[in-house]
């Protein structure tokens, strides 16, 4: 029988398919794992609903689960309940080891412009905080492009949501 | 909530996805090709979250996406508009955006959790949108061209929202209330769009394989 701590180790062998640094355990996106009888009921948390990969993430947590013997069942939540406050302190070092700047955290009300042009978000080469914001948008809907003035390198910022 | 409103709010997300995503290649900046491209990419997210809330568990979202004759679609003229001139695209990108935020704002509350969750998902990531419209409405707001833009798109816009939302995008966008154009009549712009975006799906019905 198929233990709940095996899932959650296989499903942190699953990479972000578009950051792979990370794995879907490190962004936060699952929001729990059932197992009874042989059955592994999923609840998957999107980041952002127009990301293309959600299908495949959807695809290798089944293969994963299916190769623990077991017969998944992957449910997609598409409610609120997932921010990027969710990503875990590790997923956040293994972002920025990668040159990914991580979110700041979520206050209360939504992001403004005004905080992603002011100077609180450290560049993930040098640790500089004289960096500025080039675009809102990314190659991916999570992220935005950034510059560091310091090191004079273009870097990514995960978006705060 | 009802499903028509519903329908309308995936619809207009859909189709302003596909005019929006018209500017990849060719956004006079390389920074809005990326961000339209981003955004087109977005919207379109948001009408398959809101076609498979319709469509069940057991539903397929595609069906409602692609498989309607143009004239069953309920999305508001505003979003049809085939508008390849920037002053104009920027002016339904804003007051799509301040319109949309009414809408989804109302939406938050509804009385139907699923759909009140998923539009609190919507409205989290339509910040970024929002914030890409307000920084060009900032830049432009003094122009005259982007003023007449904005003037002629207004009774499109009204007819994005229902008639009991609309006091607020009259506050909002500092225009007096005109007749609207509403929803559930189409512009001549939406059916070559139609022939385009449903091309692939009309071809290859069981579904294409890539």
């Amino acid at each position: 029988m198929v233990a709940e701590a095996q899932v959650w180790e296989a499903l942190e062998e699953i990479p972000d398919p578009e950051i792979p640094v990370v794995s879907l355990v490190d962004l936060g996106v699952i929001r729990s794992v059932d197992v009874a009888n042989g059955h592994v009921r999923i609840e998957f948390t999107p980041t952002f609903l127009g990301c293309p990969a959600l299908e495949v993430m959807k695809r290798a947590m089944e293969e994963k689960v299916a190769g623990l013997g077991a017969e998944p069942e992957v449910e997609v939540i598409s409610d609120d309940s997932w921010s990027t406050d969710r990503i875990t302190p590790a997923g956040r070092e293994k972002l920025r080891a990668a040159g990914f700047a991580p979110p700041a955290p979520r206050e209360a009300s939504a992001p403004k412009l005004v905080q992603l042009q002011a100077n609180v978000f450290r560049c993930p080469y040098c640790g500089s905080t004289e960096t500025r914001l080039e675009n809102i948008f990314g190659p991916t809907p999570c992220r935005s492009l950034r510059y560091c003035d310091s090191c004079r390198q273009p870097f990514e910022q995960f978006k705060t949501i | 909530m009802n499903e028509q409103a519903l329908l309308g709010l995936a619809d207009d997300e859909l189709v302003l996805g596909w005019r929006d995503s018209e500017w990849t290649g060719i956004a006079p900046l390389l920074e809005e090709d990326v961000a339209f491209s981003s955004i087109a990419q977005n919207e379109i997210g948001h009408a398959r979250a809101v076609y498979e809330l319709l469509a069940g568990p057991d539903g397929d979202a595609d069906v409602l996406a692609f498989d309607r004759r143009p004239e069953e679609y309920r999305c508001a003229p505003l979003v049809e508009l085939h508008l390849l001139e920037w002053a104009h695209t920027i002016a339904r990108r804003w007051l799509y955006e301040v319109a949309d935020e009414i809408r989804i704002t109302a939406l938050k509350q509804d009385s139907d959790t699923a759909v009140a969750g998923l539009a609190a998902k919507i409205d989290r990531e339509e910040a970024y949108h929002r914030m890409h419209a307000e920084m060009w409405h900032d830049r432009l707001r003094d122009e005259p061209r982007f003023q007449a833009a904005v003037a002629e798109l207004w009774p499109h816009a009204l007819g994005v929202l229902p008639a009991e939302l609309r006091g607020e995008l009259v506050s909002r966008v500092g225009l007096g209330e005109v007749e609207a154009t509403e929803r559930g009549t189409h512009t001549d712009e939406l059916a070559p769009m139609w022939e385009e975006m449903t091309m692939v799906r009309r071809s290859a019905p069981a579904g294409a394989q890539w």
